[in-house]
């Protein structure tokens, strides 16, 4: 079973120090190529199980597996560079162009200097940007919108086979965001990567989702696909239920 | 002379002397970068050990700079038989310039590293950079501008500090100030002060510009940072070079004449490196301007081989003994003692005694009818005197000098030995304590009141040398000879007058004077000046 699996979360917790558990005990999988959106509100510990896959943090408990393999037999550095990451406050090197930006991975990994070159053209134009036009640019030259693609094409640049995407669009305006989604769903319907996707808004979880997690206080309160969140009675999958406005189903998630 | 005259008539030492002072401001600012980026790095990774280095910074920044240096001098610190501390010179000037810069090198690249927005270091982290690419890629390059204004600083704070170096021979601008200071020349204060400052503004509007193009600069040219890079590492390099050059540079077989930092001093170190330069043809290094007991801890660690000391000076301020009133005992005393404890050799006196001089203006002496410092003790009340900090802290200074002759003053003022001969002269006090040999005493038309308690200990000027420069060159012994009793008080007055009140230089007033005496040969005139 484990072959089929991307990601494995086996009984995990993660306490702070000072022993405030924000994870306890989740266990989920997440299969290769699927998209599951973690769902919660805000300090719900979503960002926390993130973080775990990529390690930048340990769990206290339990074991986490990507590709068959625990995180703590993971070289941090390796694991990092074959997972794209995307992160709420976007995280572009202001001091770096949007073509360094993106050739970040690809420069660490030794690429040449062609090769980065015509990689970086590919992925703009993917995320829908010119490179003609943007390539030079420095990310305070960008709109948010602009920047929040730059993001997304730099997590691709080395082309990993898993993507973490912490709250990507949560900064943008909302008919950017529509847009930006709506670009966003083709291109993971192209690329059928991994994909754990970080949301606090219910109709982006419903628009991407394979499946979605909802996360309450560090618990994973439901985990299936998008319609089981609308049916279900438990009263935290009912409150975002009841954000989506009536009879308005957006996306076609099943 | 107004001050550009005087700079354009001097321009090659003016230009030699900024030339020192930038070596002096380069090569410490090089070496403070090169020690406090590092450690500013490494707080940011080890944040328990901030405190107690940026409290060592904090201290050092604090401690006033000309007792730093003068706390430097007598460590003696070697590495493989490199002196890299201690002494006079530009080592020891450079080492507590850098402590000077450490600071804010060391606290801007902490907080420039730190100041880098988390989300930033976090999408490094999580796109698998090492903790090293992540500095040299991400912190650095973002934490520059911030570094740099703490260069800035650095860079102001040094160029400041290197005027005070010329108090230990190092050279720079500092040289002009305090010569300017001890004759009493505005001029000269300002040819040092001038230049000075206008180094510090020039660096400080060259690097403030570069620190606002790269914070401005997410907008970031490429080339600009390849300079500043470039710029760094070229400074990184010659400040190594130099240290190489400095550290290397010993002197070989010289005699290094050391003097005090007034007047007579330098015209007696001149006088003892000409007749040495004449009578033997050793080469010989001068060393001058050495302030405060610096000229005496240079000749115990053997940076000098001979200077002019005096013997009230070396009983009172060096070997703490107590006062003596007759002259021969106390040469006795400080020749018996400096054998056993520096293996240093006093010679023949050469003549003179400079004693302090109780000073007032010749109007108030005539008017008054004062003639000895007991006539004072009547006026003292409505009076104000002007005393250098010397004679308000030694032992045969201004405490024992009062209760001897029952003197209570209105008001006493403390500055500078070589202002109050111009607060007297313009009426901002009443009385000051000179010494007797000096020049101005004439100049100003002052009167020297009569020391008719015998309160003073006698300050014989004598040629102090070390013994193993004598065992080395036997042939000293005898020029040192030839100098004894050459100068009567009258004659050094004279000499002193002409270096400060006609401004000549003390290289010529010495020659002529040597001529005059028949100890050089009237060939050598000419040849300079």
């Amino acid at each position: 079973m484990t072959a089929d699996m991307s990601i494995e979360f086996h009984h995990v917790s993660f306490r702070l120090p000072d022993g405030r558990a924000l994870l306890s005990d989740l266990t989920l999988e997440v299969q290769r190529g699927e998209t599951l959106v973690l769902l919660g509100r805000s300090g719900s510990g979503k960002t926390t199980t993130m973080k775990l896959i990529n390690r930048l943090i340990d769990p206290t408990a339990g074991e986490v597996r990507v590709e068959g393999k625990s995180t703590l037999e993971w070289d941090p550095i390796r694991l990092r560079r074959r997972i794209g990451y995307v992160i709420q406050e976007i995280g572009l090197f202001p001091h770096l162009s949007v073509e360094e930006n993106i050739g970040v991975v690809p420069r660490l990994e030794g690429w040449e200097t062609d090769r980065i070159d015509a990689r970086v053209r590919v992925l703009l134009s993917t995320v829908g940007l010119d490179p003609d036009r943007f390539a030079g640019r420095f990310p305070a030259e960008l709109s948010g919108g602009q920047r929040q693609r730059v993001g997304v094409a730099r997590a691709l640049a080395a082309d990993p086979p898993v993507m973490l995407l912490d709250e990507p669009f949560g900064a943008l305006d909302p008919i950017t965001r529509r847009d930006i989604q709506q670009e966003f769903k083709t291109l993971q319907e192209r690329l059928q990567k991994t994909m754990v996707f970080v949301t606090h808004d219910v109709r982006e979880a419903l628009l991407l989702a394979n499946r979605i997690g909802l996360v309450k206080d560090g618990k994973m309160a439901l985990l299936g696909p998008p319609s089981e969140l609308l049916q279900s009675a438990d009263p935290e999958a009912r409150a975002f239920a009841a954000c989506v406005a009536d009879g308005e189903f957006p996306g076609s998630a099943s | 002379m107004n001050l550009l005259e005087f700079l354009l008539h001097h321009r090659q030492e003016v230009f030699e002397l900024t030339l020192e002072h930038l070596f002096l401001v380069a090569v410490s600012t090089g070496i403070a970068i090169l020690i406090g980026v590092p450690l500013g790095i490494l707080l940011t990774r080890k944040p328990s050990l901030s405190k107690p280095i940026l409290g060592f910074a904090n201290i050092m920044q604090t401690v006033p700079s000309l007792a730093l240096f003068g706390f430097l001098i007598p460590i003696n610190l070697y590495f493989f038989h490199v002196k890299i501390l201690g002494g006079i010179g530009a080592r020891t000037a450079i080492v507590a310039l850098v402590l000077y810069a450490l600071l804010p090198i060391i606290r801007n690249t902490f907080t420039g590293i730190n100041g880098v927005d988390p989300a930033i270091r976090e999408a490094g982290r999580g796109m698998g950079m090492t903790d090293r690419q992540l500095l040299f890629q991400v912190e650095l390059p973002l934490a520059l501008g911030v570094i740099l204004a703490g260069v800035r600083v650095a860079t102001v704070i040094c160029v400041g500090t290197a005027t005070i170096a010329a108090a230990i021979d190092a050279g720079g601008l500092g040289r002009y100030i305090f010569r300017g200071l001890r004759m009493n020349d505005n001029v000269l204060i300002l040819a040092g002060a001038v230049p000075a400052a206008l180094i510090a503004v020039a660096a400080d509007v060259l690097l403030g510009y570069g620190e606002r193009t790269i914070r401005a600069g997410n907008v970031a040219r490429k080339g600009l940072r390849k300079l500043i890079w470039t710029t760094a590492a070229a400074i990184a390099v010659l400040a190594i070079g130099s240290v190489i050059f400095v550290y290397s540079g010993t002197s070989g077989d010289r005699i290094a004449v050391g003097s005090k930092d007034f007047t007579e001093q330098v015209i007696l170190g001149e006088l003892l490196a000409q007749a040495i330069e004449s009578k033997t043809g050793l080469r010989v290094e001068r060393r001058f301007d050495l302030g405060g007991s610096l000229a005496h801890e240079a000749l115990v660690a053997g940076e000098i081989d001979t200077y002019v000391e005096y013997t009230g000076t070396a009983l009172l301020a060096i070997l703490k003994g107590q006062p003596s009133a007759d002259p021969q005992e106390v040469y006795r005393r400080v020749q018996s003692e400096y054998a056993n404890r520096f293996k240093v050799q006093w010679t023949e006196p050469l003549g003179f005694n400079n004693t302090f001089a109780i000073l007032i203006r010749g109007n108030d002496a005539q008017r008054l009818n004062l003639k000895a410092v007991s006539d004072v003790a009547k006026v003292s009340a409505r009076w104000r005197a002007g005393f250098g900090q010397d004679f308000m802290s030694r032992q045969d200074g201004y405490p024992g000098f009062a209760k001897t002759y029952g003197l209570d003053f209105a008001e006493i003022r403390e500055m500078d030995l070589s202002l109050t001969y111009r607060a007297l002269a313009e009426q901002q006090v009443d009385l000051i304590a000179g010494n007797s040999t000096d020049g101005l005493i004439r100049h100003y038309r002052l009167v020297q009141l009569d020391d008719d308690r015998r309160y003073f200990p006698p300050y014989d000027a004598v040629p102090v040398v070390r013994e193993a420069t004598l065992a080395k060159h036997p042939e000293l012994r005898d020029v040192l000879r030839q100098l004894g009793g050459i100068l009567s008080v009258d004659e050094m007055r004279e000499l002193n007058y002409s270096v400060d009140g006609e401004k000549r230089a003390a290289k010529d007033v010495v020659r002529e004077f040597l001529v005059r005496k028949g100890l050089m040969a009237d060939g050598n005139r000419g040849s300079e000046k």
